[in-house]
């Protein structure tokens, strides 16, 4: 037997053969024509033993970088931020993520109560009405708002920022591509590294756009001016999609109170791993009259025969297993258990830990934005504000300054010549809670080393 | 009323479960015209209290490791510790994708190996890990497929063929990707109706979806004149792979002829279902696609791993960064530890163990296609029941629900009238099938002597049935605190 999670042994099979009334297992696939029965080649997938394994996976997580090792300025989208370790031992727990998607309530109000809490702390982070159980990851939740609105409007053009995430907008571009939408992206404003509002008003009045979609703090790590943004385009009919990170939500405005119709953006600093990219999930949050339009899967509260109070996955009638080919999405999954770490790490931090660990992000990636720029090798790229991020220019190629500081322990931030060609040499970078006074210290004097070194 | 309040419920002021210190050592230059007005208000409770409600919580819910899963077509097979173990290792969770590739060798490797043994067991000739379940998996795999007939100038093959016994993410999946869905009907024994399929076919025809084992359970013995009629008109075959729990290692869809597919890790490969997600699904393509898939792919050269981004006719991304790489090392893990032979095995067991159930079950449940070859998992019917006495599909799940199961699934697929999907997977032992047996018959007796006490079920539950009218007609989706 080389399938240990088989507790069948070879009596079983034979009792079970028996009462089927059949010989041998072959039997049972006997009507699978034999052109397609396949004759696997012995060694293409041999199996391993779990001490075999274990030592394997040891060694290839010690062929990779760790955030625990490497003290990190690397954001872009993903972020070295606290997780709690009470979240880890909640979401460990067989219960919550053995589970099935909660389509049978009596048994499963662990999940459903506790989407249904995370649902209310969106809705609060964000200041909309609703919010859905969550979605793959921040892109997607981007595509489906820029898809609910162009279901909802005449015109087949989407206006983007270029300073959303650059993922994103590939994403959204793949995504959009069969309904043959027009997507328009708005440019930099050269002198602020914000987007050209100037250039928003003209597009807006001659596109008449079924959307715009702004994201904030922008790919750069410097803040929109939401609130103007959301003015310019209540003078039209077009969705106002703000894209926003949640943590930054325990600091800045939110968009729901600056006119946004659908708040999107990444969960993944609210209690998920960097875990290269994934899973971390994307949330949906929008007004009362567009929650019949949302994707995804919603819980509902209600009661139950005795009266008591409990929760379901309601409005269901929107959805792809009974809509069908008439659905607007074809999503079926949430990421449950990444949702779950949310709430939890919400419920952790509370109203006052957000906005500390949110406040803390913002002066630590100012003080370091202020020591670098402050010495001959860089400059700030634009002078206007930012939130957990900046983007400076080096004198030292990026590059190299990435390459010398993972010698001495550290990962430096994006090299964003990879991106675009009017940064080359830009450097981004993040400092989160996790930094203290000292490491970022101790780091800028690594980072004046090097460049004395290198020029 | 209601025992356990919701989390913001128990807040109270000034109580914290973290303790931070913001140092006025840096300042942030936001002006206050950009900050929040008032402290988003998020619970305030210790940590104590905080693990408490959810520990509570957790309690309330049925997971693999309490008992028997038999939900059809979700194949809630045992979750390895082992898997979990790996995949929360210090330097997969905690490396960031934007590291330089030679520095993260590790992951890069496991992406790489993960995608051969995908095309092993497939016999497909490439994968992208990017998308991030099974419908993300079919509509990444329509892009392609669109993208491939635009790309040799047929931009009038906009139909996709869909069996009514799919799941809806299929016909979905080919709208949100701009094709027309086309249905073809099963025949009278739940397989493909190939004269209705001929009818159907001709020059628009982009594409046929199919999962086989079909969502009958039944095997499509017919595939290569099925897939043979869609090429023949210069279509391609897209497989769902939710069903291959039923042929690993013994019959593969790239021999079948199909030349997209798509699996679903958190069913065949073992990776937990999270209460809904994250899971993961891999799409697979035959050689003449590999330059369709989406960006950066996984290479290798002398020994190193990188990722690739000119895929010279490359549909884009379908999502931010790799995929779900902490569900992939699962997956991963799972195929080094099964090697062939354990998937083999897996599968046998699977189709062993539901055949059991089906034939033992048969002699009191009516199942459709009773004499129809199926594979690891079969549908009754509770049609005549219901008509007769009032027993549904719906009955019968809340009744094992009062017996301690987790009730299989029910009213799918669409074209079994109060149909009950059973999949049992191989991780079962025969005496919890016969356990389960035992408490089908029970129930069964049950609604014909006491049907009222049957459509009273559960009864022994933190909760019983739930008004879902009302809450779709007057949809309260968040918590909102009543003012003194």
């Amino acid at each position: 037997m080389s399938n240990k999670y088989i507790p069948n042994q070879n009596k079983d099979k034979k009792k079970m053969l028996n009462e089927i009334g059949i010989n041998s297992l072959e039997e049972l696939f006997s009507r699978i024509p034999d052109s397609l029965k396949y004759n696997a080649n012995k060694n293409s997938l041999p199996s391993h033993s779990e001490i075999e394994l274990e030592k394997k996976f040891n060694k290839l997580q010690n062929d990779s970088l760790s955030t625990n090792k490497y003290i990190s300025f690397l954001g872009a989208g993903v972020y070295d931020h606290f997780i709690p370790a009470a979240i880890d031992s909640i979401v460990q727990r067989e219960e919550f993520y053995t589970s099935y998607t909660p389509y049978q309530p009596e048994i499963s109000q662990g999940t459903l109560q506790a989407i249904f809490e995370y649902q209310t702390a969106m809705c609060r982070l964000t200041e909309m009405d609703v919010s859905n159980a969550s979605m793959y990851d921040g892109s997607t939740a981007l595509l489906e708002a820029c898809k609910l609105a162009l279901s909802k409007s005449k015109s087949n053009k989407i206006l983007l920022s270029s300073l959303l995430h650059p993922e994103w907008i590939e994403v959204i571009k793949t995504g959009l591509k069969p309904l043959k939408t027009e997507i328009i992206l708005l440019s930099v404003d050269d002198k602020t590294g914000q987007i050209d509002i100037e250039q928003l008003r003209v597009l807006m009045k001659y596109h008449s756009p079924a959307a715009i979609a702004i994201q904030s703090p922008n790919f750069l790590g410097i803040v929109e001016d939401l609130n103007v943004i959301g003015k310019t385009i209540k003078k039209h009919k077009s969705l106002f999609i703000a894209v926003q990170d949640p943590l930054s939500l325990g600091l800045l405005e939110p968009a729901g109170n600056l006119g946004a119709d659908i708040v999107v953006g990444d969960g993944q600093p609210l209690g998920s791993y960097q875990s290269l990219g994934g899973p971390h999930f994307g949330y949906f949050c929008t007004t009362k009259k567009l929650m019949r339009k949302m994707p995804g899967r919603i819980v509902g509260q209600t009661k139950d025969v005795d009266g008591n109070i409990g929760y379901v996955l309601t409005l269901q009638a929107r959805e792809q297993h009974i809509r069908r080919e008439k659905a607007s999405s074809n999503i079926c999954s949430n990421h449950s258990l990444n949702a779950l770490r949310a709430i939890i790490y919400l419920s952790l931090l509370g109203k006052n830990g957000l906005y500390k660990i949110s406040l803390d992000c913002a002066n630590k990636s100012q003080y370091l934005k202020d020591k670098l720029v402050e010495t001959e090798y860089f400059k700030e790229t634009y002078k206007t504000f930012i939130f957990r991020e900046f983007s400076i220019k080096s004198k030292v190629p990026i590059s190299i300054l990435n390459e010398q500081l993972i010698k001495k322990g550290y990962i430096g931030g994006l090299n964003l010549s990879k991106y675009n060609n009017s940064y080359k040499d830009n450097w981004l970078i993040s400092v989160t809670e996790k930094r203290t006074y000292d490491e970022i210290d101790a780091f800028v004097k690594e980072v004046l080393r090097i460049c004395k070194e290198n020029l | 009323m209601q025992r356990e309040s919701v989390i913001f419920e128990k807040s109270s002021p000034g109580k914290k479960a973290i303790d931070i210190n913001v140092e006025s050592k840096g300042k942030h230059s936001i002006p206050c015209t950009f900050l929040r007005k008032a402290r988003a208000d998020m619970p305030q409770v210790s940590e104590v209290e905080t693990v408490r409600h959810f520990t509570f919580l957790s309690k309330l819910n049925y997971g693999v490791d309490d008992g028997f899963y038999p939900l059809g077509s979700c194949t809630m097979k045992y979750n390895p510790k082992f898997n979990e173990k790996v995949a929360n290792l210090d330097g997969f969770i905690n490396a960031h994708p934007y590291i330089d590739d030679k520095y993260i060798q590790g992951p890069l490797s496991i992406m790489y190996e993960l995608d051969k043994q995908l095309c092993e067991i497939t016999g497909m000739a490439g994968f992208t890990l990017q998308p991030a379940a099974g419908a993300h998996g079919e509509s990444t795999g329509l892009l392609i497929i669109k993208a491939y007939h635009e790309h040799n100038k047929n931009y009038h093959k906009n139909e996709i063929i869909i069996p009514d016994s799919a799941h809806g993410t299929n016909p979905a999946s080919a709208t949100v990707t701009g094709f027309k869905a086309v249905t073809v009907k099963s025949n009278e024994k739940g397989l493909v109706d190939i004269n209705h399929l001929k009818q159907l076919v001709g020059k628009n025809t982009a594409g046929f979806m199919l999962t086989n084992p079909n969502t009958l359970g039944l095997f499509e013995t017919q595939i290569e004149e099925i897939l043979d009629i869609i090429h023949s008109n210069g279509g391609l075959t897209y497989y769902d792979g939710a069903n291959a729990n039923a042929i690993m290692e013994i019959t593969r869809p790239g021999d079948m002829g199909f030349d997209v597919i798509h699996l679903n890790l958190h069913k065949t490969f073992a990776t937990p279902h999270g209460g809904g997600g994250p899971g993961s699904g891999p799409v697979g393509v035959t050689k003449n696609l590999l330059s369709f898939l989406p960006v950066p792919t996984i290479q290798k050269k002398d020994r190193t791993y990188y990722r690739f981004y000119n895929v010279e006719n490359t549909i884009g991304k379908v999502r931010s960064f790799f995929g779900n790489f902490q569900v992939l090392i699962k997956a991963y893990a799972y195929i080094l530890m099964m090697g062939q032979a354990g998937l083999k095995e897996a599968s046998e067991y699977a189709v062993l163990n539901s055949n059991y159930l089906k034939k033992k079950l048969g002699e009191y449940y009516e199942i459709p296609y009773k004499n129809s070859f199926s594979m690891h998992e079969f549908v009754i019917s509770l049609e005549k029941n219901n008509k007769e006495y009032n027993f549904s599909a719906l009955d019968l799940a809340k009744a094992l629900i009062q017996k301690g199961f987790h009730p299989p699934t029910i009213y799918f697929p669409q074209i079994v009238h109060e149909s009950c999907m059973i999949e049992p997977t191989e991780t079962e032992s025969i005496e919890t099938l016969d356990f389960f047996i035992s408490q089908m018959i029970d129930v069964l007796e049950e609604s014909k002597n006491n049907i009222d006490k049957v459509k009273n079920y559960p009864t022994n539950t933190y909760i019983r049935r739930l008004n879902e009218i009302e809450a779709a007609r007057n949809p309260i989706v968040k918590y909102i605190q009543k003012e003194d």
